[in-house]
């Protein structure tokens, strides 16, 4: 070796720092343009989504007086079969008639009907059916208008000629009188929070398939949470460290990588087939789910569990601590926080799955808000799916505005994460 | 090349040399470090007549690797025993026997007879909780639980049920603190973390944690490496103190520690017992070349 002055090492020290210098830059603009390309990417996603979806929280009403007239319904009292058999329709086109009394012939006149959504029948039955005193009276109501004017209405404010679709030139007529004289407007579409899915896009709602995402992703937590977490307790803690629980690592690891719609061909031939469980259960989708997220919470939870200091262990072990009391008392509290992440990951990947939910029956045509795990549901994922695969319009707003529920889902159950692993995380 | 010098210049006085066995090789000096084979059994007094804890012919192995050769070491009752040699020769792991922590590091075998008063410590019926808490330990890095300073010195009492009420407890925890002299330095703060403490007060924590379950032995793995001299300070009195009521066997790198705390000396080489005697006949006058060799310097 070759002795260097203090001066030769200076000056090669010196040689090499503009280098130095430029390549930690060009690091950093590295990193830099990933995160501006990541956040970019959001933002798209964020803008057309919202900007495609927002006008789905709006709906076109239409303000009709309507009178309960016992002739015109066919019922002199209010029980449930007269109400069951009474002609509601009747009434709202009776409305509609005279609203506009210049319409003559049939072809005009169905085409008038068409204005308002034909739930709206629905709409005044349950009216009436809470409150019976209505009958033979007058009152003025708003319904929802039928999903070819919303389409209109709201395509008005990108093009001055609108979208006119299957809408006829006469009704485009009718339409902007009663705009003009404020019997159409735009009002908070509630029908899209309280409803199931409907063939009708002015009758779909979210909300089945929010409840149906909700019973199942609490099916899927009750589970895979405790399992996972004893699994990883005990193969990181307790099990021998062997070929066999090798296998079961390379196993499990193996299994967090299976494509998910083998999971719903596998629930879908032992949870259906042999135990005969309910088709379209949020229990079955749990169940598949929790299949599915396991492998992710226990990696999880092994790797947290790896994390904690082995000082911690030997502390308590030192003082006599049994093995479970090391665990539950040192381990698990400071293990906690990153468990809770991996749950919420698995959970996340949880709401946005589809693909093992069709396979049991989730993708069903589901109307009816589920009141509990056996009942049919569907979720939010299959709902977008379904909902982007209809040929209406309307549905377009309404795919991309439960796209916007999801993520409102999502970000509330990473908020719930974050504070919770605030107030668990303990600094040692 | 180890170039720690005596600053307890007084322990090993220049004569120390005329002293040794003049029949040593001089090579010896130069390539200290022999092969485990080459190192005779012990020499010294490795056995004293009230042991309170007894190993015969322990050996320790890693796997396929031996870590400690043939052991066979007495410790007394209420005695401070100082472990000393190199890096990796096998102190810690020995320390470690004694209380079974070696039974948590995978494919760790210990061989041989250890006893607590007669008790067997390894064996088929040996249950660690309850040994555990008659030998406590204090390791290297202070290791405080992350709670308070009350939980970290009542848990102890807690999980092995030696305290019932509350206020036995709230006794137990002052006793402990003011023993291992923290008490005035924390009576204030008991509800507040004991991560939050200063190294020195975070590893006399752990004393009063560990005395706190009233164990009969403490081993102390290096306790005063990550402290400050004044801290070392503290804690070397509170050992001398703690000799009263308890057995202590101490690893330290820190001669003059082992000189100060200890009233004898084992040093050990390569996973060999090479010499124990009384601290200050090691400091002295050494009986073997290695242990002089180390002692003096030359190597470690």
């Amino acid at each position: 070796m070759t002795d260097l002055t203090q001066k030769q090492v200076r000056e090669r020290i010196a040689a090499r720092l503009a280098s130095r210098h430029r390549k930690e830059k060009l690091f950093r603009g590295l990193g830099i343009a990933s995160i501006a390309f990541g956040v970019l990417a959001v933002l798209v996603l964020f803008t057309d989504i919202i900007s495609k979806g927002h006008s789905a929280f709006l709906q076109t009403d239409i303000q009709l007086e309507v009178t309960y007239d016992p002739a015109e319904l066919g019922i002199d009292k209010i029980d449930e079969e007269s109400l069951a058999w009474a002609n509601f329709d009747g009434v709202i086109r009776a409305s509609l008639r005279e609203r506009f009394p210049d319409v003559s012939g049939r072809r005009d006149k169905r085409e008038l009907y068409t204005l308002v959504s034909n739930g709206a029948g629905f709409e005044l039955r349950k009216r009436l059916q809470d409150n019976p005193e209505l009958l033979g009276k007058t009152e003025t109501l708003w319904f929802n208008a039928d999903d070819d004017v919303d389409t209109y209405i709201k395509s008005l404010s990108k093009s001055d000629d609108g979208f006119l679709g299957r809408t006829s030139e006469q009704k485009v007529v009718w339409v902007q009188a009663l705009r003009e004289s404020g019997e159409l407007k735009k009002r908070f579409n509630t029908t899209f929070f309280t409803n199931g899915d409907s063939r009708e896009p002015e009758q779909a709602g979210i909300r089945a398939a929010l409840v149906g995402s909700l019973f199942t992703l609490l099916v899927t937590l009750v589970l895979s949470f405790p399992i996972g977490v004893a699994a990883a307790i005990y193969l990181e803690e307790f099990a021998p460290k062997n070929r066999w629980t090798d296998l079961i690592e390379v196993n499990i690891n193996n299994l967090a990588a299976v494509p998910s719609i083998v999971f719903g061909l596998l629930g879908l031939a032992i949870f259906i087939n042999f135990f005969e469980m309910p088709r379209s259960a949020p229990l079955v989708g749990g169940l598949v789910l929790t299949l599915m997220t396991l492998p992710t919470i226990i990696i999880s939870s092994r790797a947290s569990l790896k994390s904690v200091p082995p000082s911690i262990r030997e502390a308590a072990m030192g003082m006599g601590a049994s093995r479970m009391q090391v665990v539950l008392h040192h381990v698990l509290p400071l293990a906690m926080p990153g468990m809770l992440t991996g749950a919420i990951i698995g959970m996340a990947q949880a709401l946005g799955e589809t693909a093992p939910l069709l396979m049991i029956g989730m993708v069903a045509f589901i109307v009816d808000v589920p009141h509990g795990i056996t009942d049919p549901s569907t979720v939010l994922p299959v709902q977008i799916f379904l909902w982007a695969d209809s040929p209406e319009r309307a549905f377009v707003e309404r795919t991309s505005a439960a796209i916007m529920v999801l993520l409102a889902v999502l970000i509330t159950m990473n908020t719930c994460a974050v504070w919770l692993r605030k107030k668990l995380e303990r600094r040692w | 090349m180890n170039t720690m010098t005596l600053s307890a210049g007084e322990a090993i006085p220049a004569e120390t040399k005329a002293t040794k066995p003049a029949a040593e090789p001089p090579s010896v000096k130069n390539q200290a470090v022999k092969r485990p084979e080459e190192i005779a059994s012990t020499v010294g007094s490795p056995f004293c007549d009230e042991a309170k804890l007894r190993m015969r012919n322990v050996n320790v192995f890693y796997g396929e690797a031996q870590a400690i050769h043939d052991v066979s070491l007495d410790i007394g009752r209420n005695q401070v025993v100082a472990m000393i040699g190199p890096s990796g020769c096998g102190k810690s792991t020995f320390l470690r026997c004694l209380n079974r922590m070696n039974d948590t590091i995978e494919g760790c075998r210990v061989e041989g007879e250890l006893s607590l008063d007669g008790e067997a410590i390894y064996g088929p019926k040996v249950d660690v909780v309850p040994l555990r808490a008659r030998v406590g330990m204090v390791f290297q890095k202070p290791n405080p639980f992350p709670k308070t300073i009350y939980d970290n010195v009542a848990y102890g009492p807690k999980i092995h049920g030696i305290a019932s009420r509350r206020a036995e407890l709230d006794e137990i925890v002052e006793n402990s603190l003011r023993r291992a002299g923290l008490w005035n330095e924390v009576k204030d703060r008991l509800d507040k973390p004991g991560t939050g403490l200063s190294g020195g007060q975070q590893q006399r924590l752990c004393i009063a944690r560990a005395i706190a379950v009233s164990p009969e032995v403490i081993l102390m793995d290096e306790p005063c490496s990550a402290l400050d001299p004044i801290a070392t300070a503290r804690i070397e009195e509170l050992i001398d103190e703690l000799r009263q009521n308890y057995t202590i066997a101490i690893v330290t790198h820190s001669m003059q520690q082992a000189a100060r705390v200890s009233q004898r000396t084992a040093y050990f080489h390569l996973g060999k017992l090479v010499e124990v005697n009384d601290t200050e006949t090691v400091f002295t006058n050494p009986e073997h070349e290695l242990t002089e060799a180390y002692i003096t310097g030359r190597f470690g």
